[in-house]
């Protein structure tokens, strides 16, 4: 319904604007809209997202218009959809999903005066800025606490799509989770897509099925979660705080923060200088955390280092890519001392050791 | 080995009993003369009318008269159509699938990202369920695959062993003949196409309420089209359904068994996997001409005009 009422609101709006035009155009609310993968009823990746729009409505009130569009297919129909958005009278559009990068980029174009913001993406323009979130520093956190919670050693992660984005935190996750105890392995499955909460569900079984006992997920959905606690192994929660989907498997969440990213926005927008800096943020910078950690599940000594590590992400002292990580056949791929440059990072397109399988090309 | 194996069955027969369900519901439409291609669509009507019925607070016992009855009414749609207004039996039944996937992803939005407050959970046998290999796969089903198991053996009974059956068989052998015995041939086939509904909508309850414990749109992802052709897989037997039900659940889950210890195959050919696998069996079947028309009911697919 909302995908309707929205878009009727919007088509009302354009009419409106047109018959009083002239009269009423200082008063004119600065029109923001955000196209969303999934629903922001999944608890997770959009849920976040729907937050952060949120977040801006309860700032700045009447002077905003925020609007969304939901369950956007990643592809061809992703571009109509932003097309339509811009020449709504949106000044300000968000694209949430890794997939919408090319169409964003083309609509982008043919509408100079609207400014883009693509979330994961890695290609910008002029009025296209990009930004994203540091999720391998939670993921490293999460790793910790699953190493010491693991009792075969074997963990699972349930991954979308291979993309370094997905790739660098299943290595962070298990770099994590090994440098607490070197004999942990973590299994992987592929189900190519973002959401759908049946596929991740079954993957989430197999991986169990095959020894795994906590599991991590960079998929959309509780599913993984609520699997993990049907089956009584441990799982954490992810983009969004997820406690209370499986409260006896849930060790901890890795969740996103949007919502001070996007009033920063909104408040350059409304200043009359849209902000046009490309940021990835991570813990130091507010824009995610590892939230909701179980105490009563995780031993102490876990929650120590945990809390000791965030503290080095955050202060800067440390970075989670840095030397010496080994590759899969245990020769060193960054040296000792060394740390990858955020543009290694966002290319890298390779397993470290305790991955198990092939990463699929 | 064994260890990586038994999970393997076990997901196996978690994934083949919706599909034994829905299948076993559409042979007995068939075996009546009646094709309806609406499974899929009377499967998620079936799964989000459970689903409510559970979020609402009506719990388990509410899910299932919930299933087929929703199920039922979709189905006794297609049945007022076809044997009634004697409408083409395949356009009626895509419709149904059409309508059946719109309607139900339009009521759903508001149950996505809820999760079932309750739930058929496994119920394991005592002693049983601890037999190596098939213990998990068998004997620790939840409420529903037991279920499906009852109905196996029960409409087999009925189709091969009481009068009512035999009556079924004749009308769709030949509606003709069945009439002139006296038999009510309409009356027989609405009664067939709403058990097949009914089935179907457990189907989809098994999917929402025991399977996936959530509402998606789609959720049922295609496989009322896999028990369509699982029913001609089985040559119209209800005992050879489960046979070719079990081959494509362990298909399906062999093709993230294979990711799980560490195969590198593309997750794409994986996902299709299934599907070759069907469609490999129906060409192998229908090589065969003689056999598909020495056992698919004569009248399939044909109106026919009850005056009586």
């Amino acid at each position: 319904m909302k995908r309707w009422t929205s878009a009727g609101a919007a088509l009302a709006a354009v009419i409106c604007s047109a018959t009083i035009m002239g009269a009423a155009v200082a008063a004119d609310p600065l029109k923001m809209a955000w196209v969303y993968v999934g629903p922001p009823g999944d608890g997770g990746w959009t849920f976040a997202h729907d937050q952060g729009r949120k977040a801006v409505d309860a700032k700045f009130g009447a002077k905003v218009k925020t609007s969304f569009v939901e369950n956007v297919p990643e592809g061809a129909d992703a571009e109509r959809v932003i097309r339509d958005l811009a020449s709504k009278g949106n000044s300000i559009i968000f694209t949430t999903s890794f997939g919408y990068m090319e169409q964003t980029l083309k609509v982008a174009k043919q509408f100079p005066k609207v400014e883009f913001y693509h979330a994961t993406g890695f290609k910008s323009a002029p009025n296209l800025t990009i930004y994203n979130s540091r999720m391998y520093e939670p993921a490293y956190l999460a790793g910790i606490i699953a190493g010491h919670m693991t009792k075969k050693n074997v963990l699972g992660f349930v991954a979308s799509f291979p993309i370094p984005e997905v790739v660098r935190n299943i290595n962070a996750y298990t770099m994590g989770a090994r440098s607490v105890n070197p004999k942990i392995t973590t299994k992987v499955v592929w189900v190519s897509t973002w959401f759908d909460p049946s596929k991740e569900r079954q993957a989430a079984e197999t991986l169990i099925g095959q020894g795994a006992d906590v599991l991590l997920q960079n998929t959309d959905s509780s599913a993984v979660l609520q699997t993990a606690q049907d089956k009584g192994v441990y799982a954490f929660g992810w983009d969004s705080d997820m406690t209370a989907y499986a409260p006896k498997a849930h060790l901890a969440s890795a969740i996103e923060i949007w919502g001070g990213y996007y009033t920063e926005v909104a408040a350059a927008a409304l200043a009359g200088k849209p902000l046009k800096k490309t940021v990835w943020g991570g813990i130091k910078d507010g824009m995610n955390d590892l939230v909701s950690v179980n105490n009563s599940l995780i031993p102490e000594a876990a929650q120590k280092m945990v809390a000791a590590k965030k503290a080095e992400i955050a202060s800067g002292k440390w970075a989670v890519f840095t030397g010496p990580i080994m590759g899969q056949d245990g020769k060193p791929i960054v040296e000792a001392g060394k740390s990858l440059s955020d543009k290694e990072i966002d290319s890298i397109k390779w397993y470290v050791e305790g991955v198990e399988g092939q990463l699929p090309k | 080995m064994l260890d990586s194996i038994t999970p393997l069955l076990a997901s196996a027969v978690a994934l083949a009993m919706p599909l034994v369900l829905a299948a076993l519901g559409e042979l007995v439409v068939e075996r009546s003369g009646v094709l309806n291609l609406g499974l899929e669509g009377m499967m998620l009507v079936g799964a989000l009318a459970s689903f409510a019925a559970v979020a609402h607070g009506g719990g388990l016992i509410a899910a299932l008269p919930a299933a087929m009855i929703a199920g039922m009414l979709a189905a006794l749609c297609f049945g007022f159509i076809t044997i009634t207004l004697q409408a083409n039996q395949v356009a009626a039944g895509l419709s149904l699938t059409i309508l059946g996937t719109g309607i139900s992803a339009f009521i759903g939005r508001h149950y996505v990202g809820f999760r079932a407050p309750a739930s058929f959970d496994e119920l394991p046998i005592p002693f049983l369920s601890q037999l190596p290999l098939v213990g998990p796969a068998l004997f620790s089903m939840n409420a529903l695959g037991y279920a499906t198991v009852a109905l196996l053996i029960g409409t087999s009974w009925f189709l091969y062993r009481t009068r009512p059956g035999l009556a079924l068989r004749t009308i769709g052998e030949s509606p003709v003949v069945a009439r002139a015995l006296g038999l009510h041939v309409s009356r027989v086939r609405y009664s067939a196409v709403a058990f097949g509904g009914a089935m179907a909508g457990l189907a989809g309850c098994y999917y929402a309420v025991a399977q996936f414990k959530m509402w998606q749109e789609g959720l049922t992802s295609g496989n009322g089209w896999i028990a369509l052709a699982l029913v001609v897989f089985a040559t119209w037997r209800p005992a050879r359904i489960a046979i070719g039900a079990l081959l494509f659940g362990g298909v399906s889950a062999f093709g993230l068994y294979l990711q799980a210890i560490g195969v590198h195959v593309s997750t794409f050919a994986l996902a299709s996997l299934p599907y070759l696998a069907t469609v490999l069996v129906l060409v192998l079947i229908s090589a065969d001409q003689q056999m598909i028309r020495r056992h698919a009911p004569a009248s399939l697919g044909k109106p026919f005009l009850d005056d009586s």
